[in-house]
């Protein structure tokens, strides 16, 4: 039973990256986006640039993962796809399961190749260790994000406009660009109800030298939050087939 | 296993409305099991919850001895479905569509090109096995959405209007791959709106309106009923839909429809009484009476006589044959 969902799931993502990842809509917004906004901070100002690497690695996480996924579950709906995978001997869970690691597959593209780049270029020397602590959890709850958003619409417009409300909020107060402590207190509070707060956070810690108790913190409240991203999500797609 | 489903009062409602109403049916071993029903019958709301696509609101079924609330995974491996829309991925080739799914039902790795690539043979469609799904017709997709569904060798094949939408040509050569499977001993659960394929195809048929199973035989036993009382075709020089009703009051005790727009068939009471009576109506409307013929029943008669439905009702709702 275990190997059959295991099979299912990563066939089903298989077949997403193929199907939508790797095409030009899903790169740009994956990588352009992240890039040119950061340009944009460089250009400003070019002295303080590797601050702002943990930021920019959040970002592509945060837009490589959730570009397609937001509209993968409602256009395959539309087209009956998605049926067609339900009727294979998996569940629904499973089916759910297989469209967020395909997004996660395509994040973790899209963040290695910023995260090495920055690397190399600005000479930096984090601890893989916890990027990778952060970057994998961190994926999953964007990519569970960009599902649950999905579901909770019925037209495929709808869900990307419903994300960007989350995505440029996160972008303002979760630390990318200005750091959560030096915003006012209500807005810290915001902040820390927010994922992507807890992904710079993580990454800023794997690029400083930090404790190991800090990047834990960080990972397990990001599982929490897949948890919550995702439990819902599979709720609601159960509701969509009753 | 003498039955490979089995339905006891099963009940599918959304909201008020009762989509499938407490319908008993069991489908043998190896037999092609025919749904017949117009738009709206719940022929579709019955294959989505045998097939786990939806969820029963009360009763019990079981596919192949196992329960579909309770072990509907297990079930689908040994079940290959076709529904109504060719819903595979338009992105991938004939191949590729064909690969995926046999990924995706665990055939085996060694086995899966071996099979796809068969399949693609008895549909013909092996010179096109590396064109995109999207580049195909309409027939060879439903061909292919077929094949699909047998890639993993499954024990029964349901099937949710396979023809519609399709030219002549194409349905006729659908049917007869159908048939082929069947003789190849998969049992078939066919739902169809048509009711010659029913004919052709079917050891065994439900007819089913709103929700309810109203009669289940073979289409032998069902025309064998229809043929214990006559059917005589009467064709005008014009369109005579208008006039049912009129034609109806002067003969209250037998069923009237309507075949063609000139054409109409009348079931039961005496023929001289029919005879007299269209004569009489015919003469005093002024139209004239191109042909008449008395008629062998078919499963189209024995429908109208059980649902009391025109069949052409059935036809335009799903965009004519």
């Amino acid at each position: 039973m275990w190997r059959d969902s295991l099979r299912g799931i990563y066939y089903i993502a298989l077949k997403d990256m193929r199907t939508y990842y790797l095409k030009p809509p899903s790169l740009s917004w994956g990588i352009v986006f992240p890039l040119a906004w950061i340009l944009a901070f460089y250009l400003r100002n070019p002295r303080g640039f590797e601050e702002l690497v943990p930021g920019l690695i959040a970002m592509t996480i945060l837009f490589s993962t959730t570009a397609a996924e937001a509209v993968v579950i409602n256009f395959e709906l539309r087209l009956g796809s998605l049926e067609r995978l339900l009727l294979a001997p998996i569940s629904l869970p499973v089916v759910l399961l297989g469209k967020v690691l395909g997004g996660t597959i395509f994040g973790l593209m899209m963040t290695t190749v910023i995260t090495i780049v920055s690397i190399v270029v600005l000479g930096l020397h984090p601890n893989f260790l916890y990027l990778i602590l952060i970057i994998i959890p961190s994926l999953l709850v964007f990519s569970s994000l960009g599902s649950l958003l999905c579901v909770l619409v019925k037209e495929v417009f709808e869900a990307q406009t419903l994300l960007n409300l989350p995505r440029f909020i996160m972008i303002f107060l979760c630390g990318v660009v200005y750091p959560v402590s030096a915003m006012p207190t209500a807005l810290q509070y915001l902040a820390y109800i927010m994922p992507l707060t807890y992904t710079v956070d993580g990454l800023r810690h794997s690029f400083s030298i930090a404790s190991s108790t800090m990047v834990f913190t960080d990972t397990l409240v990001l599982i929490g939050f897949f948890i919550l991203f995702i439990v819902p999500a599979i709720k609601l797609l159960y509701k969509k087939f009753e | 296993m003498k039955n490979v489903v089995d339905v006891k009062e099963l009940t599918k409602r959304f909201g008020e409305l009762v989509a499938v109403d407490h319908i008993n049916f069991e489908v043998r071993k190896s037999e092609f099991f025919g749904f017949l029903g117009p738009n709206g019958a719940g022929k579709t709301t019955t294959i989505r919850i045998l097939t786990g696509l939806s969820k029963p609101t009360e009763g019990r079924v079981s596919v192949l001895g196992l329960d579909i609330n309770s072990r509907i995974v297990e079930a689908k491996r040994h079940i290959g479905v076709v529904p109504e829309i060719s819903n595979l991925y338009d992105e991938f080739s004939a191949i590729d569509n064909l690969l995926f799914m046999a990924q995706l039902y665990g055939v085996p790795r060694t086995q899966r090109r071996k099979r796809a690539e068969g399949l693609l043979k008895t549909f013909g469609l092996y010179e096109r096995k590396n064109n995109l799904f999207r580049t195909f017709s309409r027939g060879m997709k439903r061909a292919l959405t077929i094949a699909a569904a047998l890639i993993h060798n499954p024990e029964i094949l349901f099937l949710d209007e396979p023809t519609v939408g399709l030219d002549v040509v194409a349905a006729r050569s659908l049917r007869n791959l159908i048939g082929n499977l069947h003789q190849q001993g998969i049992a078939i659960f066919l739902t169809t709106h048509y009711l010659e394929e029913a004919d052709l195809l079917c050891d065994r048929v439900a007819i089913l309106v709103k929700g309810r199973i109203i009669k289940i035989d073979t289409p032998k036993a069902l025309k064998a009923a229809a043929e214990e009382e006559s059917v005589i075709e009467f064709s005008f020089g014009r369109e005579i839909s208008e006039l049912i009703e009129d034609l109806s009051n002067k003969l209250p005790e037998v069923k009237i429809a309507t075949v063609d727009h000139n054409k109409l068939r009348i079931y039961g009471g005496a023929p001289t009484e029919v005879y007299d009576s269209v004569f009489s109506f015919a003469k005093g409307k002024g139209i004239k009476i191109q042909s008449i013929n008395s008629i062998k029943p078919t499963l189209e008669d024995a429908f109208i006589k059980i649902t009391g439905l025109s069949p052409i009702v059935m036809a335009i709702e799903k965009g004519g044959k």
